[in-house]
């Protein structure tokens, strides 16, 4: 029953968070502005990083969380130095 | 999933139900920042997904992984310590950016600003 139901609730969800990725992607790829596409891309890695964390309950193995948390220090130096971009127009001053 | 039969029915209940709970809040996120109509509000829809989401997820990983007894769950608060001191930095670094740059094209409807 256990095994029926995990293989239920885990697809399920890594159909949701590939809706959501989705979802940011169009954004990233639309937004009127910068800080739209800078947004989008913000929620595209976090879904990502989410779904890397359900394919690791899949696999019930423990590789999958550093791999998490270097996509959520990558995805944060990322995000906060396009964010510095826009504000001076360079990154390292 | 070749170890799930092993694992106790409430263990495989609670991380469905998390998994569950936390795709459909991030998707919530997600739909939010499509359809929300200016960068001011859109930019509050995703931290839905940075903080609840991000929250139930690691904590049907740390379910599941308890009560598999392979590790003991130190991974996962450190991702979560890690999701909730980046997230209000990030976005308040990229609203700045956003208020200065609209402030400096003299954009009508900026927050902060009385109407004329």
């Amino acid at each position: 029953m256990s095994a029926v139901v995990m293989a239920w609730s885990i697809g399920m969800a890594q159909i949701l968070l590939a809706l959501a990725m989705a979802c940011a992607a169009f954004r990233l790829l639309r937004g009127p502005r910068a800080q739209d596409r800078i947004i989008g891309l913000d929620t595209l890695y976090v879904n990502a990083m989410l779904l890397l964390l359900t394919s690791g309950i899949r696999s019930g193995r423990t590789l999958y969380f550093e791999t998490v948390l270097i996509i959520s220090l990558l995805g944060f130096v990322g995000t906060v130095a396009l964010a510095k971009f826009l504000m001076r127009g360079e990154v390292i001053e | 999933m070749t170890t799930a039969g092993e694992l106790p029915d409430w263990a495989a209940v609670l991380t469905a139900m998390f998994l569950l709970v936390g795709a459909a809040v991030t998707l919530t996120g997600s739909l939010g920042l499509l359809r929300l109509r200016t960068f001011y509000e859109r930019v509050h829809a995703p931290t839905l997904g940075t903080t609840l989401g991000t929250g139930c997820i690691l904590l049907a990983s740390i379910v599941y992984f308890s009560a598999q007894q392979t590790v003991p769950a130190l991974h996962e608060f450190l991702i979560a310590v890690f999701a909730t001191a980046t997230t209000p930095v990030t976005l308040m670094v990229l609203v700045r950016a956003a208020l200065f740059r609209d402030r400096s094209e003299k954009a009508d409807r900026v927050p902060g600003q009385e109407a004329p």
